[in-house]
């Protein structure tokens, strides 16, 4: 059955459930998809597969996420906010379904130009962490090595950062009630080829200042979108779809009647 | 008391280590219960990896049926790769459960389930990283029952000094009754220590306790007697049978893992127990006898197993599932409801009968047409006659030209190499038998375009068959045979291209052989191996054959004695003492049959041939048909 209607889809990666492998959540949507009875389209062929489809880079194993974002084609109209609760109530606890809405105009992936990122560094020495962000700021290339699966790559991990800062000491780590000292850095990141992450800036503030946190350190992606050259930071990339709809560009209201989601 | 969650600690480590999603629980349709508000707590695990040891049946279904009772908490635990199990020991993690990653000290019950004998090693890490002590005698009053089961539990000798308690057979009746002693020694207070717990256990005669029995040996090695060695305890302990597979629907809510396992699918056991009677087939001969779920049980488990899951694939299980009495209609009206869904059903286990071509053609309606697979197990006739795998050269060739002129293009065969009498012929027999079905095929499709796939397991007998007196092959003979066969396909300019081999080496089978019908004395083996570093014994990349005939040297144990030795019919097995319901004299006389090219037919269709089982257990075949058919799904 043709794709009569695109659904965009933003979801969030918390807690324990950080640990999913992009093929993980993969397989969590397309099961979810199914429990919640979503009239997925399917494509031709001899093996037919669900039409999602992952928009942008995904946050690595182990990077928490409030922002990340996929795409349904269906079969049949589906209302956009019952779609997302009965998809949230469908996935496991832990990767959520925050915002749906009706594929509009233009292209997702064009619109996801730079995510914002935020680590925190529990016992990490924040006086240190200050210097190497400001030295790092400074600096007009940061060479860093990566182990990618082509090998080991040297790329510049200085330009694509637009922005880096230390947001705040605290002595409880935000959302948990342990009392261990952390750092929380917040970046923004251009999207580039290759991909800077929250890892190779690390890498690159411990070239420019010898700074090493000593745990690893608890990321979070918290946003993506196009970036807003008057703030400096992603706009929503949901934005056009919403205009659209709210313009009146959108399928006449009788269209939803009828479908279950 | 309360028991805290080891997640914070574990979490530091898990950054560290591959795939940590494994780790962490979470499973769609899992349980986490309060802890304080339960008497008796099991920790239930599969000694393998997650990926695994999640979709293990047993597991899963004890798991719900446990949690299902009041007062009752059941979690799961795995074994964990080498490179977290180096973390928890620098860091002081103990072995956690992954639902509420509590420590598998903590619990009542430590139940582990035992498909196969290469998850020994694998028992005793989790053990050790539990801060039990490896061996049952120097547990205290703090540490839980180790308890096994699984069909490697029916003969648990070798692990008898690590283990606590045994059971034989279906679990879901059993566990209940092991957790309501358990209450009810708690509740009072839990009088006479661990020590009166398993005493009541084992009075039950359900319960095997290795502790309460002694072994004695011959001056050659041999087994003179196991006896009881305390009053009240039964010579012999009985393996459990669930008869009325439609009064326990399980599982009804399956684990949906988010990290990737080794079956994704929704499974419904079609029937427990096989009665075809292949000599060379534990499972076939200790789970009599036949009792089939009913196909409207079946229809309602797979709806509401789909459900419930959000699976697009659904496998009928069983040990031969095409022999259920409804089996056409169970395929027709699966498939009919499913049509349209991308749900796909699969048929594992299927004998070489036309008929199921038909069966498989019903299956792919929905979903990908993949290969077929049939197991002849022995290459030539009079193979097949030993091992009463009653299938002719004619059958087989006639149901794969079915299969490829209906449109599939790959078969696969099964078959076994090692086998009592086996000679080189009957190895060799297999090429001939690929040949002539790669060459039907082309007949009867007018294409080159089709393939075959033969595959081939190392045999090792097994206790409670009629193969536990036969003398294992050497891995040389098993490695000289396979060659041989290995080099007539690839020169066979023909055919040979179109037929692929796949293959194991036969050391691993040894190793299993040794395990299999091992007696306790294989227990100092074990250990040995384990201290040497021996974890997934079950996986090549980890598996050392040299770390097991080293240890066993070391231990003074001959593994010829214990694996190429044929027994005599006298000879006491270590096993002996536990009852599968198998008559022996009649396992004997099967033995003597298969040496004699002798078959038996199966008793759902012929006479009772006398194995026992059901007279001794009090069971009965239960078969259809029902006459019922499965009606289309309402859709709400």
């Amino acid at each position: 059955m043709p794709v009569v209607q695109r659904l965009r889809v933003r979801y969030a990666k918390r807690g324990r459930l950080r640990f999913t492998s992009h093929r993980d959540i993969s397989r969590a949507v397309e099961r979810a998809v199914r429990r919640a009875d979503v009239p997925v389209a399917f494509s031709a062929g001899f093996s037919p597969h669900p039409r999602i489809s992952y928009v942008g880079a995904a946050a690595p194993t182990g990077v928490a996420s409030e922002a990340e974002y996929l795409e349904i084609g269906v079969t049949r109209h589906c209302d956009p906010e019952r779609l997302r609760a009965a998809l949230d109530t469908s996935l496991p606890p832990g990767l959520d379904v925050v915002a749906v809405v009706e594929a509009a105009a233009g292209n997702l992936a064009d619109r996801l130009e730079c995510s914002v990122w935020e680590l925190q560094l529990p016992e990490a020495d924040h006086a240190l962490a200050a210097v190497a962000v400001e030295r790092f700021n400074a600096a007009e290339r940061v060479e860093v090595e990566r182990l990618t699966k082509k090998g080991l790559r040297r790329f510049d991990a200085r330009e694509a950062v637009l922005n880096l800062e230390v947001v705040e000491v605290t002595e409880t780590t935000a959302g948990q009630a342990t009392s261990r000292p952390c750092v929380i850095l917040r970046m923004v990141v251009r999207h580039a080829t290759p991909a800077v992450r929250p890892d190779d800036v690390l890498t690159g503030l411990r070239l420019v200042a010898g700074f090493a946190p000593p745990v690893p350190p608890e990321v979070t992606r918290l946003a993506q979108g196009p970036l807003d050259v008057t703030t400096g930071e992603p706009a929503d990339p949901f934005g056009p779809d919403r205009d659209i709809t709210r313009g009146g560009g959108a399928e006449p209201a009788g269209e939803h009647v009828g479908c279950d989601l | 008391m309360p028991v805290e969650s080891l997640f914070p600690r574990l979490e530091a480590l898990l950054p560290k280590v591959q795939k940590p999603i494994q780790y962490v629980g979470g499973e769609l349709n899992s349980t986490v219960k309060n802890w304080d508000e339960t008497t008796v707590r099991w920790a239930l695990m599969y000694p393998d990896a997650y990926e695994v040891g999640l979709p293990n049946q047993g597991v899963q279904i004890l798991y719900e049926i446990l949690n299902e009772m009041p007062e009752t908490l059941a979690e799961r635990t795995y074994a964990v790769w080498p490179d977290l199990e180096a973390l928890m020991r620098s860091e002081g993690v103990p072995q956690f459960t992954v639902d509420a990653h509590r420590p598998v000290r903590a619990f009542d019950v430590f139940g582990l389930s035992f498909s196969t004998e290469l998850g020994y090693t694998n028992m005793l890490t989790a053990l050790d990283l539990a801060g039990i002590p490896l061996e049952a005698a120097d547990r205290g009053d703090d540490d839980p029952i180790v308890l096994a089961g699984g069909h490697a539990a029916f003969n648990p000798e070798p692990i008898a000094d690590f283990l606590d308690a045994a059971v034989l057979g279906d679990g879901e009746q059993v566990a209940i009754a092991i957790t309501e002693v358990i209450r009810e020694w708690k509740t009072e207070g839990s009088p006479g220590g661990r020590d009166e717990l398993l005493m009541r256990l084992a009075e039950s005669g359900g319960v095997y306790v290795p502790r309460f029995y002694d072994v004695d040996y011959h001056p050659d090695g041999r087994i003179r007697r196991v006896a009881p060695n305390r009053s009240g305890v039964p010579w012999r302990v009985h393996k459990h049978t669930v008869m009325d597979l439609d009064e326990w629907p399980y599982p009804k809510k399956p684990l949906v893992p988010l990290a990737e396992t080794v079956h994704e699918r929704f499974s419904v056991e079609i029937f427990r127990g096989c009665t075809r009677g292949c000599r060379f087939c534990q499972a076939g001969m200790i789970t009599r006898p036949v009792r089939e779920r009913s196909i409207t049980t079946i229809g309602d488990m797979v709806e509401a197993g789909v459900k419930a899951s959000g699976f697009n694939e659904v496998g009928l299980l069983s040990l031969s599932s095409a022999d259920h009495s409804e089996i056409g209609d169970i395929a027709t009206g699966l498939a009919d409801r499913y049509e349209g869904t991308n749900t796909s059903l699969s048929l594992p286990s299927t004998r070489v009968d036309a008929f199921n071509i038909d069966l498989a053609n019903e299956f792919s309606r929905n979903g990908r047409r993949s290969g077929l697979t049939f197991a002849p197990e022995g290459g030539s006739e009079r193979m097949r006659k030993v091992i009463n795998k009653m299938v002719t050269e004619e059958d087989l060739i006639r149901t794969v030209t079915t299969a490829y002129t209906q449109g599939w293009r790959q078969v696969k065969l099964y078959f076994m190499c090692g086998l009592p009498t086996e000679e080189d012929v009957d190895v060799l027999g297999i090429a001939d038998l690929a040949r002539k079905v790669i060459q039907a095929g082309r007949q009867a499709t007018g294409s080159r375009d089709i393939r075959c796939t033969v595959s081939i397991g190392g045999f090792v007998p097994k206790p409670h068959t009629p193969f536990q007196w036969a003398a294992q092959a050497p891995h040389e003979v098993v490695d000289r045979r396979l060659k041989a066969l290995k080099d007539a396909l690839r020169g066979d300019k023909e055919y040979g291209r179109a037929i692929g081999l796949r293959y194991h080496d036969g050391k691993p089978s040894i190793v299993e052989g040794l395990l299999s019908r091992g007696d306790r004395r294989v227990g100092r083996v074990i250990r040995a191996v384990w201290e040497d570093g021996g974890r997934f014994d079950g996986w090549s990349e980890h598996f050392s054959y040299r770390r097991w005939v080293d240890a066993a040297a070391e231990a003074g144990l001959d593994v010829d004695w214990y694996t190429t030795r044929e027994r005599e019919e006298n000879e006491v097995l270590p096993w002996d003492h536990l009852d599968a319901g198998l008559d022996r004299e009649w396992l004997w006389q099967d033995w003597q049959d298969a040496v004699n090219d002798v078959e038996v037919e199966d008793c759902r269709w012929t006479p009772c041939y006398d194995c026992g089982v059901c007279p001794t257990m009090g069971t009965e075949i239960q078969i259809g048909p029902t006459g019922k058919k499965l009606l289309p799904l309402t859709v709400v």
